[in-house]
């Protein structure tokens, strides 16, 4: 990986329909995209994150803004002019070729010659583990065999960008774990730049180098995996990242003062105004009452590896605690029962609203 | 909008219609224009000898429904185009019924097979549907005539003695018409009784309704636009039917088709023939029209 | 295996009905298949199996003109029309809807809704004014005629294997470099070639059926073998018409297999 950009979005936008009936799938959208990163787009459905693949792809035009493609503006070209290749949801397999002639596709659509097309069909064929397949149609395979043909057949032609639209989304749950760790080997092993779409914010968080957030056509945040579930930049990303627990108060020098008018120490909180801030429950310590924030034990939910506590401070607001189950599946702890709370050092992230 | 979309939208809405360019002129030139001429027609005056003089004329449209009385110097109703015109719209309306009767439970019947079996039941509807209409006819011909198969099998029987006069009677055109469009009422019945949830059934049986207030209160108006739909499919061609009234019919017992070939070659009156194709052009468009409204409102309400 | 208890989808009579029908169906058609097979000159009397009908036909010159004459109709009529149906129906599926495309509809299925009488009549007078004006009097006019009318026929088919196409397997061959046109030839046109055949089986079975609009646009000495057939109804009634019926029957039912076998969906 290499500070590069490959693919550079600048001020996108992709509105659908007209007047009032308009809808803004993609609202000034910017983002540079590093060479040979495996880049995800993670949102919930409707937020923009294939739109943005279909406008990379070119299979779309955008309303404003321009892409780049190694600094060439690219905006306007049609997708059989660009060097970037798609793996589609539906995987999009000819279903009157056979898995061969599927991969070969693309090679010979450039001209290459027929020595060099059967040579690289052959390596690609190997490379997804599919030599034994050649000949079939595609209809004949199973989902995961489909899935490795349609990654084949975009690597084939040796793209400069790999699209990849939720092509993990129709395989059950064993199928997709392992081709997670297939993508990735195939990612390290041709050192493509792969931009991943997912709303499976699980796949996202192990198979990324980068994760950009999108919700409402905006990008909310990008990063690693650890930036994001650490440093969560909003509301949304911190709740849609992983479970969370949100503390609401007027922001003091350094704390936070709570509705129960107990303090919250937010080290680097300047005081004025309210503020919001992010406690991932596992980061959440049971203590004694008088030790901590006081609060009462609520329902208590038994997962098998831990225990979800969720306890009501003075005020109302609910906190949960994410606590390993001990031995006997027993947490000892009793409904209406006084506790106090702590939170980890470092765990307590201010987020915007 | 930026003016690359609206490139790709107008170059997608140009390339539409030119692909749709010489399918649209083939047809205007073999089947919409030509209609035009026919009404263009009905307005001229007419030639003894056969085709028209070009000199404007509303007798075409007056012809209709009324005839010219030599005796006495004016124009009376004419009973003979009424009697056409009513057997016609009877004949179309009992035949719609009849293909109705038969098919609703034939429909049902395909529609609650075995899936495996429903496309043999299906396909079974679909032969005689594409068959030639004119064999179809000439088929029903051999069975219905004196001496073909119903007379002979009654006679042989000891039944009747003397075969029955079947041919040529308004019974046999009606037979024959039911026997023709029959297909037309099963297929949109079937697409329709398909759609239909079984778990409906149960609902309303375990509702205490009985078989017979089922059919009426849930079946029926479920299956509507299937019913009205074969209604049309089956009164439209009735309507402008030409080939079953005149093999089965015999001269006597005319429909509006074969009313309207009369004036175009015996009757030498073009401008009635071409007023009359009009008016049963209007009809048939009136009634299609009905059916898209009908079909339109019944898709809103949340079937089709 | 017999049921026993509460039916719940079963209606009293009604499969009574449905078999009655498909009887009524099938009965006609087999006694009109079974008397052309009779060597009786009387069609009241079986007087055993014979081909003779089927030899006279064979050697009447009209009868052999006649299924010349329908078959260059009907092949060339689904050609056309077919391949009009087909840059038609590439046209106006699967874009975003365009002014005027309702229109389209419309005239393309129009042969559908106007009667076929008034059709005949229209085309009678339309093209009696062109064969005056040019004094052209060939098979022109019948392959125009039947063309349009075998439009939709041939249209229908053709559009729904078209909207139930996978837009992305077009999508993904743009995506793999392959230009409009080649995108057309490789992809668009194997995967719709089915849909292009059922439509060009129907148009002909339509074609070959066609009595009314033949009847009235044909010039002299231009019989079809329906319009052939219709003429030896005016005259007497022959089992050679039988003869000549079955042998159409058979045409357009190995055509309708062929058709279903084509359209079947793969499970």
């Amino acid at each position: 990986m290499s500070d590069t950009v490959t693919i550079s979005a600048r001020n996108v936008v992709k509105a659908f329909g007209q007047g009032a009936g308009q809808v803004r799938a993609l609202d000034d959208v910017s983002v540079n995209i590093r060479q040979g990163e495996f880049f995800t787009l993670l949102g919930p459905s409707g937020c923009g994150k294939t739109t943005l693949l279909r406008l990379i792809a070119g299979f779309e035009m955008p309303t404003g803004g321009t892409i780049l493609l190694d600094g060439a503006d690219i905006t306007t070209q049609p997708p059989n002019k660009r060097p970037v290749n798609t793996v589609f949801q539906s995987y999009a397999l000819f279903p009157h070729l056979t898995v061969a002639q599927n991969i070969a596709f693309g090679l010979e659509m450039l001209g290459k010659p027929a020595s060099e097309v059967k040579a690289r069909t052959a390596a690609m064929l190997a490379l997804v583990k599919l030599e034994a397949m050649a000949g079939r149609k595609t209809s004949q395979l199973s989902g995961g065999q489909q899935q490795r043909v349609a990654l084949a057949r975009a690597l084939a032609p040796q793209p400069k960008v790999l699209l990849l639209d939720e092509p993990l989304s129709a395989l059950d749950l064993k199928l997709r774990k392992e081709m997670q760790i297939e993508l990735k080997r195939l990612q390290l092993e041709t050192g493509i730049t792969f931009i991943f779409v997912t709303h499976d914010q699980e796949e996202a968080l192990t198979m990324s180098d980068r994760i950009a957030v999108m919700s409402a056509g905006k990008i909310q945040q990008v990063g690693s995996a650890k930036e994001i579930y650490i440093h969560p930049k909003n509301r949304f990303v911190a709740s849609f990242i992983g479970e969370t627990n949100f503390l609401h108060g007027k922001a003091e020098a350094g704390a936070l003062r709570l509705g129960t008018g107990e303090r919250v120490e937010v080290p680097g909180l300047a005081a004025g105004g309210e503020a919001t801030v992010s406690v991932r429950p596992e980061q959440v310590r049971l203590v004694l009452p008088s030790d901590g924030l006081k609060a009462t034990v609520g329902a208590l939910v038994y997962f098998g590896t831990d225990t979800h506590c969720h306890l009501h401070l003075a005020d109302g607001t609910e906190v949960v605690a994410r606590l390993q189950s001990p031995a006997t599946g027993e947490a000892g702890l009793a409904q209406g029962q006084a506790v106090g709370l702590r939170f980890a050092e470092g765990a307590v992230q201010r987020v915007e609203d | 909008m930026s003016p690359a979309e609206e490139n790709a939208i107008k170059t997608s809405a140009r390339n539409g219609w030119l692909l749709s360019l010489p399918a649209l002129v083939m047809l205007a030139f073999a089947a919409t224009g030509p209609l035009l001429i026919v009404v263009w027609y009905s307005f001229l005056t007419a030639n003894d000898t056969g085709n028209v003089i070009h000199q404007f004329s509303t007798e075409g449209w007056v012809g209709i429904l009324f005839t010219y009385d030599i005796f006495e110097d004016g124009w009376v109703l004419a009973d003979a185009h009424l009697t056409i015109f009513w057997r016609s719209v009877w004949l179309s309306l009992v035949t719609t019924a009849l293909t109705f009767a038969i098919g609703f439970p034939t429909a049902w019947f395909i529609a609650t097979r075995p899936a495996k079996e429903r496309a043999l039941w299906l396909f079974l509807i679909t032969i005689p549907f594409w068959t030639n209409l004119l064999i179809r006819t000439f088929a029903i011909n051999e069975v219905i005539r004196n001496e073909g198969l119903l007379n002979t099998l009654l006679i042989w029987a000891g039944v009747i003695e003397v075969p029955l006069q079947i041919n040529y009677t308004e019974t046999a055109v009606l037979i024959g018409m039911t026997y023709v469009y029959l297909p037309l009422m099963v297929l949109p019945l079937y697409a329709t009784i398909e759609r239909f949830d079984m778990r409906l059934l149960e609902a309303s049986y375990d509702l205490y309704a009985s078989r017979w207030r089922t059919l009426r209160r849930v079946i029926l108006p479920i299956v509507k636009p299937g019913i009205i739909a074969g209604s049309i499919l089956v009164f439209v061609p009735s309507l402008g039917a030409y080939v079953t009234p005149r093999i089965l019919g015999g001269g006597k017992n005319m429909m509006i088709g074969n009313f309207i070939e009369l004036q175009f070659l015996q009757g030498k009156n073009w401008p009635l023939g071409a007023a009359l194709s009009v008016t049963l052009l209007i009809i048939v468009t009136a009634a299609l029209l009905v059916y898209v409204k009908v079909a339109n409102r019944d898709r809103g309400a949340g079937h089709g | 295996m017999a049921e026993r208890g509460f039916q719940i989808s079963r209606l009293p009579g009604f499969a009574t009905v449905a078999i009655g029908a498909f009887v009524l169906l099938y009965l006609p058609i087999l006694t009109l298949v079974v008397y052309s097979f009779n060597a009786s000159n009387s069609v009241a009397v079986w007087g055993g199996f014979s081909l003779h009908w089927y030899a006279d036909a064979w050697a009447n010159e009209d009868v052999k003109a006649a299924t010349v004459r329908s078959l260059v109709i009907g092949v060339s009529a689904a050609f056309l029309s077919t391949i009009l149906a087909t840059l038609a129906a590439l046209g106006t599926t699967r874009r975003r809807a365009f002014k005027g495309q309702t229109l389209i509809y419309v005239v393309i299925n129009q042969p559908l809704m106007v009667p076929e009488i008034v059709t005949a009549v229209a085309l009678m007078i339309f093209f009696g004014i062109i064969k005056v004006a040019t004094g052209y009097q060939g098979l022109g006019y019948l392959i125009a005629a039947h063309t349009a009318f075998c439009l939709p026929f041939a249209y229908l088919p053709i559009r729904a294997r078209l909207e139930s196409m996978d837009l992305a397997l077009e999508t993904a061959a743009a995506d793999l470099y392959a230009s409009p046109w080649q995108t057309f030839r490789r992809v668009t046109l194997p995967l719709l070639a089915p849909g292009i055949m059922a439509g060009a089986m129907l148009a002909f079975v339509i074609s070959l059926d066609d009595v009314v609009i033949t009847e009235f646009v044909k010039s002299g000495g231009q019989d079809t073998l329906p319009t052939y057939m219709l003429g030896q109804l005016r005259r007497s009634f022959t089992p050679e018409v039988n003869a000549i019926s079955t042998m159409l029957l058979a045409v357009t039912v190995v055509l309708l297999t062929a058709f279903f076998l084509l359209t079947r969906k793969k499970d």
